[in-house]
């Protein structure tokens, strides 16, 4: 569990409780047939948010095709009842575990996009299920009524069960839901729809976690079809697999909130009703304002409201409330990186690397080495090569050729989470922070990725921070941090996941001279602790005071590498950083 | 085998495919307009394509204000002037809905911001759809012109085989070209268009070089909602329409955007081109109920195999 983990599941946990309770004595209050339904639709059409909130809010990958779910749990339900004879109470399941293996049969060929390519392909699914049932002659089945065992089919004629079994259903997809957002699978999820690149360099696995998101969401989504199969005893292509089917949860969880327990729940018990209710109301006589209201209603919300109900109403209630208090960090040992074993030649070994992007040779040929408990500045002029050399070494992009070695086992062909568990910690050149997250979660996140259990990453996070100077500040959200301070957090971001290497990128940029002190001071008590550091960096007095050897780069070629003193002096370093003529007036 | 036949069968799909292509390709450059200049996912794109319907159906049958140009122009004249009518709307809408949540506000903030955009078009879709039920009444409306009902016979390639060309799906198919053909020219050629694209590759360098990029959304948006409309109102010489036909054609526009390439824009209207191909030759072969199911298959594995589209330059950077 994640950090202040038990706090808020009690709170939810509690919520959930009474909101639960007083949901069902209003149900059981209420006995008008109609109303009732209602009341049935909401819990449905809630937890279908919540499922898609677990890919989409959560996770950040935005699918418009949840309807592919939630049609399959509706038509397993139905084809199994009209065929086989098979109870809901196992046709639900059955339907579930075909959503789950659906989510894996989508999410495989998918995951591989992102963005608005992701959502788009999304789109498709349920439209390519939609014509074919209907091909296959599915277009209108009615559930068959076994109204001799009401119980054992479903088939209530009390309406009052319906939303029972309904109400039952969001509470366990709630609970599933927080089980999700207070365990490290929540919090790789945020990380990954904050900053994909980010989470990778730390270690996350971001494929395996959307997949794993993917699968929890299409089987509750699978759920809700079936359910919903059950209660309307009527199944057609459009009314499951639509796009307006589709758009339910997105429009739901949107205007509640998104990534929280509560958005879709909030969303669904205020738009569901208001829809219905327009319908009855003003359906027969004005045919179409029930969409106008509620699509101006759903507009005006969004545009007061962006982000979406929950979050802003709890930021005007309690924007003026102190900041939450810095979770218990003291009484825990601070811990030193594990070293490596000092084994015989360097720790990092870098031979014949070359990338090209068309015609440009943006790494030629480059090797040095890194020996234990050295720092390494690597320094050049913009455009020598300096990031994406990084960027080869952790992962991020494939070499053409060359080795990198670390400690003897390859670096190279290896994905970037999987560069990261080697032992190698990364930080950019634009800091790369998960925004919405305070930044003692921003730090545990890296010590996830290395794969250490839940108190250790704690412990891991914690000591980090202390080593960096930001102990203080564990409770802030790291989009209110100072650029000095972020830079820290993705340094002790790279130190929680006790990285034998660390890459650091111009970790100096754009600070001022007090904070550039500050932040070499923590380099060099790192080195003192035994750190090996890797470090690209423009400021050459910076470099001077820290660095240990240098390797200059100019036009992807290493142009010299030696002692700082030796390289400073050098014709050719020189002449690349500050032009042919500077050098020649100099010697005139 | 009677390969006459089948060969008159595959020629007049092709014909079909392209004549109706065409107009498709229209329709996806106006999305392809949006999408790739503002990133805007647009669902109510379907309904621009409605309003130009109906504009041309008031201009053309129900005001009677084109009738003095008769049953054979005046259409597809109609169709042309519902673009201005359905260009302004969607300025409107863009200024007033759309670019407070979208636009230059949230072109630096992250991903998330822009899941509300999504919504909002949504929104502008439901109001746009019922508000249509409201105004127009759901019978199935058509814009009746005489040469939907003629077509020109071509035969003598190959034995009997003759094929049909319907002639207002022919002049609508030229006239889609056309309007192509001069967004083409607007976008490489003049200064708006060049604001456009500079706007849509990085919207914070156009402000710095003095473009208003705000004004140039605007624009763009409105422009590709016009040009939609005009597709839509060629539609309407041939095709029964009510104010909910939108929804079934904003998956065949994306399609074809993606099929093009998303952010680029002409290429939009090679993959509407090639989705009209794909959907009445896939009649030949898979019966008629699966023909929207193929378009997605398609879809699908370009998006898959070929994200950037058949014609973009290349996928978003790591």
């Amino acid at each position: 569990m994640r950090l202040g983990a038990s706090t808020r599941l009690k709170h939810d946990g509690i919520a959930l409780a009474i909101v639960a309770a007083a949901y069902l004595l209003a149900s059981a209050l209420m006995h008008n047939s109609y109303y009732q339904l209602i009341m049935t639709l909401v819990p449905i059409w809630a937890v279908f948010g919540v499922s898609w909130n677990i890919l989409s809010g959560y996770g950040g990958q935005l699918s418009f095709g949840h309807a592919s779910f939630f049609g399959v749990g509706a038509y397993t339900v139905t084809l199994a009842l009209v065929y086989w004879g098979l109870t809901p109470w196992l046709g639900i399941p059955l339907g579930m575990a075909i959503g789950a293996v659906m989510a894996v049969l989508i999410g495989w060929p998918t995951f591989r996009l992102r963005g608005h390519y992701f959502a788009l392909a999304m789109l498709a699914y349920p439209l390519v299920f939609l014509y074919v049932m209907e091909y296959l002659g599915f277009q209108e089945m009615t559930l068959p009524m076994h109204a001799e065992h009401p119980v054992l089919y479903l088939q209530f004629k009390d309406q009052h069960f319906y939303t029972y079994i309904a109400v039952g259903l969001l509470v366990l997809g709630m609970i599933v839901c927080m089980l999700v957002e207070n365990s490290r699978f929540g919090l790789a999820l945020l990380a990954v729809r904050q900053n994909e690149l980010a989470a990778e360099a730390a270690g996350i696995d971001s494929w395996r976690w959307k997949m794993r998101a993917l699968v929890v969401s299409g089987t509750i989504a699978a759920a809700c079809g079936g359910l919903y199969a059950c209660v309307l005893l009527i199944v057609t292509p459009d009314s499951v697999f639509g796009l307006i089917v589709s758009a339910q949860p997105v429009v739901l969880t949107l205007f509640g909130g998104m990534a929280g327990l509560w958005g879709p729940v909030i969303g669904a018990a205020i738009l569901v009703p208001l829809a219905e209710a327009l319908n009855v109301e003003l359906g027969n006589f004005l045919p179409g304002i029930q969409g106008v209201v509620y699509g101006a209603a759903i507009i005006v919300i969004m545009l007061s409201a962006p982000e979406g109900l929950f979050w802003t109403v709890r930021d005007r209630l309690f924007r003026h409330r102190e900041p939450p208090p810095p979770p218990v960090l003291d009484a825990l040992p601070l811990r030193h990186a594990v070293q490596p074993a000092t084994a015989t030649g360097p720790l990092l070994q870098v031979e014949g690397l070359s990338k090209t992007f068309g015609g440009l040779r943006a790494v030629s040929e480059v090797g040095f080495s890194i020996a234990a408990g050295e720092i390494l500045g690597i320094i050049g002029p913009n455009g020598a090569g300096k990031t994406t050399l990084f960027n080869l070494l952790n992962g991020v992009l494939p070499a053409d050729a060359g080795t990198a070695t670390l400690a003897g086992e390859s670096m190279l062909g290896r994905s970037v989470h999987r560069v990261c568990r080697l032992g190698v910690g990364r930080t950019f050149q634009v800091v790369r922070s998960f925004p919405r997250l305070p930044l003692i979660d921003n730090v545990v996140v890296g010590a996830y990725g290395a794969g250490l259990s839940d108190r250790e990453a704690v412990q891991s996070a914690v000591a980090a921070l202390a080593r960096v100077g930001l102990h203080g500040q564990a409770g802030t959200q790291a989009g209110q941090l100072t650029n000095k301070e972020l830079r820290l957090m993705e340094l002790a971001r790279a130190l929680a996941g006790r990285p034998r290497l660390l890459l650091l990128d111009e970790t100096l940029a754009g600070l001022g001279r007090d904070e550039c002190n500050d932040v070499l001071d923590v380099l060099a008590r790192l080195r003192e602790e035994g750190m090996t550091i890797a470090i690209i960096e423009h400021t050459m007095h910076a470099m001077l005071r820290i660095a240990d050897r240098f390797v200059v780069l100019d036009h992807g070629r290493v142009l010299a590498s030696g002692l700082p003193r030796d390289v400073v002096e050098d014709r050719a370093v020189i002449e690349a950083y500050l032009g042919k003529k500077w050098l020649e007036r100099q010697n005139a | 085998m009677d390969y006459s036949a089948l060969i008159e069968n595959v020629l007049n799909a092709l014909a079909a495919g392209i004549t109706i292509g065409c107009i498709y390709g229209l329709m996806c450059v106006g999305l392809g307009l949006i999408f790739g200049i503002m990133e805007i996912v647009n669902f109510a794109q379907g309904e621009f394509l409605m309003l130009g319907m109906f504009c041309s159906l008031y201009l053309v049958s129900v005001t009677g204000a084109l009738a003095f140009l008769g049953p054979d122009l005046g259409p597809f004249v109609g169709a042309l002037c519902a673009g201005p009518i359905v260009f302004a709307g969607g300025a409107l809408v863009y200024q007033f809905i759309i670019g407070r949540v979208s636009g230059m506000r949230t072109a630096s903030v992250t991903s998330d911001s822009r899941f509300g955009q999504l919504i909002v078009t949504l929104g502008i879709s439901l109001i746009l759809q019922n508000g249509g039920l409201l105004v127009f009444g759901s019978t199935p409306q058509t814009v009746r012109t005489p040469l939907a009902s003629s077509a020109i016979l071509i035969s003598g390639f190959y034995g009997d085989a003759t094929v049909f060309l319907n002639k207002a799906r022919l002049i609508a198919c030229g006239v889609a070209v056309v309007v192509a053909g001069a967004l083409y020219v607007v976008m490489e050629y003049t200064t708006l268009g060049k604001a456009m694209r500079a706007a849509a590759d990085n919207p914070t360098a156009a402000t710095y070089m003095g473009i208003d990029v705000n004004r140039t959304y605007r624009l763009a948006f409105g422009i590709g909602s016009g040009i939609t409309a005009i597709a839509g109102g060629l539609m309407a010489t041939y095709l029964s329409f009510d104010p909910f036909i939108g929804f079934a054609y904003v998956v065949i526009m994306y399609s074809g955007v993606v099929l093009g390439g998303m952010g680029s824009i002409m290429g939009a209207f090679w993959g509407g081109l090639l989705v009209g191909i794909v959907q009445q030759c896939s009649t030949l072969i898979f019966p008629p109920q699966l023909q929207n199911a193929l378009i997605f298959v398609v879809f699908l594995l370009i998006m898959l195999l070929r994200p950037q589209g058949l014609f973009g330059r290349s996928a978003e950077r790591a």
